[in-house]
């Protein structure tokens, strides 16, 4: 525990020294959303219809930004392995890394709702609600993202791979989150929301569980 | 192969047939050698002979491809984290964050170990390596010798009982050679088995107890230190290109 807490202070101290980085992502996000209203048109009922997945989408595409930076400190000077040989436990490390790539994706998806509103012309019936899916949203990709981003770190064409590993990968959550997203916002007639919800977390709990068992095979020789 | 050794009263390093391998290039050949405890050790060699290399095994940072030692009695394969928790490695690499503070850094690390990481707990540590007075500034502003200093105040901060020391003059200034000096015969007073892997043969020899000569990766000549400079074939009249 003292471990995770150690590398859950770390993970923070480094995020609130790239916070420049967040907002350059949060940037590459709105650019997205924006440029996905320009190619469906002005047909606002449209753009209402699959603003939850636009949403879903422009997230996605930032999170691989985020993953990859994520672990670029690690490697300049192989603080990584520095810390594996103090030696921390790889579970811990892989735990704060996620927990903060997590916090920061969810803090993501928060800031592009309020856009995607604006652009899209969507409703917002139940915030508390959205802001728990886009949570459970983040968590989904950041477990998975967090492992394949080490994996692929030290690989050279990194930005390539990441998102061709980790994209077919995390289908079924962003499906979920789509769906969940979908049902808050259209409304949820037949009780379905439930399910996805459900869904969503099963599938967050196999990755959390698996990728911190795998981590430590990742990093180290 | 596994060595049978008991862990209170064994070797600081027991290394047999250690060899490592980068793709299809050895870079590390059948190396065998020990060092008895609260002993130091030289580690000489041309550039790509494999100090490096042997270091990295030995604080199990990488795997070595065939062979075993055990390090104050702990298996490097099965009982990595042990082997971890009593050594200590100053790489090539610094292991530091280039946007954090000198003092963070040695804060994550403190962290890790369970040990205070106060800012008054710290300072005296970075006082050692001369960089007190510069305890606030990022490391991205640091010059290469002053992250090599940081990079061994960490080092120190482990308090291991086998220090692995990868070139550490290496980037400094004179008076941070004899700071190493410093800290050298410090950890020496305090009970410490140390390696070191130096091109200053002289410096080296005066320093350390054993010596150990890597060639392309196989032990070439293994003695007393203040042997090594004279006899361990790497007098620089002895090397085609007059250096060693």
């Amino acid at each position: 525990m003292n471990g995770l807490l150690a590398a859950l202070r770390k993970e923070l101290l480094l995020q609130q020294r790239g916070a420049a980085q967040l907002f350059a992502v949060l940037v590459f996000g709105a650019t997205a959303l924006l440029l996905f209203s320009f190619a469906v048109g002005p047909n606002a009922e449209l753009l209402r219809r699959i603003a939850p997945g636009l949403l879903w989408l422009a997230l996605l595409l930032s999170s691989t930004l985020t993953l990859a930076e994520s672990f670029q400190s690690e490697m300049e000077m192989k603080a990584l392995e520095g810390q594996l040989l103090l030696p921390a436990s790889p579970a811990a490390l892989y735990y704060g890394k996620a927990l903060s790539n997590w916090l920061q994706l969810t803090l993501l998806g928060v800031l592009l709702v309020p856009l995607m509103v604006a652009l899209y012309d969507a409703s917002l019936p139940r915030p508390l609600a959205l802001l728990g899916v886009i949570a459970l949203g983040a968590a989904g990709l950041s477990a998975p993202g967090t492992l394949y981003a080490a994996m692929t770190q030290q690989a050279r064409s990194r930005q390539t791979l990441l998102p061709l590993l980790l994209f077919p990968l995390v289908v079924p959550v962003l499906i979920a989150a789509v769906k969940a997203t979908a049902l808050l916002m259209h409304g949820d007639p037949m009780g379905q929301l439930r399910p996805w919800v459900q869904l969503l977390g099963a599938f967050d709990a196999i990755h959390w569980s698996l990728c911190g068992l795998l981590f430590g095979r990742v990093v180290e020789d | 192969m596994t060595l049978q050794t008991g862990v209170d009263s064994s070797p600081a390093v027991v290394a047999r047939g250690l060899s490592r391998r980068y793709g299809r290039r050895w870079a590390l050949v059948d190396v065998s050698f020990e060092l008895p405890r609260g002993r130091s050790l030289m580690l000489a060699g041309r550039n790509g002979s494999g100090k490096s290399t042997l270091l990295r095994v030995l604080a199990s940072a990488i795997r070595p491809d065939h062979g075993a030692a055990r390090m104050l009695g702990h298996d490097l394969l099965r009982e990595r984290d042990l082997v971890r928790g009593c050594s200590a490695l100053l790489s090539h690499a610094s292991y530091l964050y280039e946007a954090l503070t000198a003092l963070e850094n040695l804060q994550i690390a403190a962290r890790f170990l369970g040990r205070p990481a106060n800012r008054a707990a710290l300072l005296p540590l970075l006082a050692d390596v001369e960089l007190d007075t510069r305890a606030d500034d990022p490391v991205q502003t640091f010059s290469a010798g002053m992250r090599k200093r940081l990079a061994l105040a960490r080092t120190l901060l482990q308090d291991a009982e086998l220090v692995l020391l990868d070139e550490p003059y290496g980037e400094l200034d004179p008076p941070g050679f004899r700071l190493v000096d410093r800290l050298f015969a410090t950890l020496r007073a305090s009970g410490k088995s140390v390696l070191m892997a130096t091109h200053l043969l002289d410096r080296g020899a005066a320093l350390c107890d054993e010596g150990l000569v890597l060639d392309s990766g196989r032990l070439r000549w293994q003695g007393p230190a203040r042997e090594l400079p004279a006899r361990g074939g790497l007098d620089p009249a002895s090397l085609p290109e007059g250096g060693a």
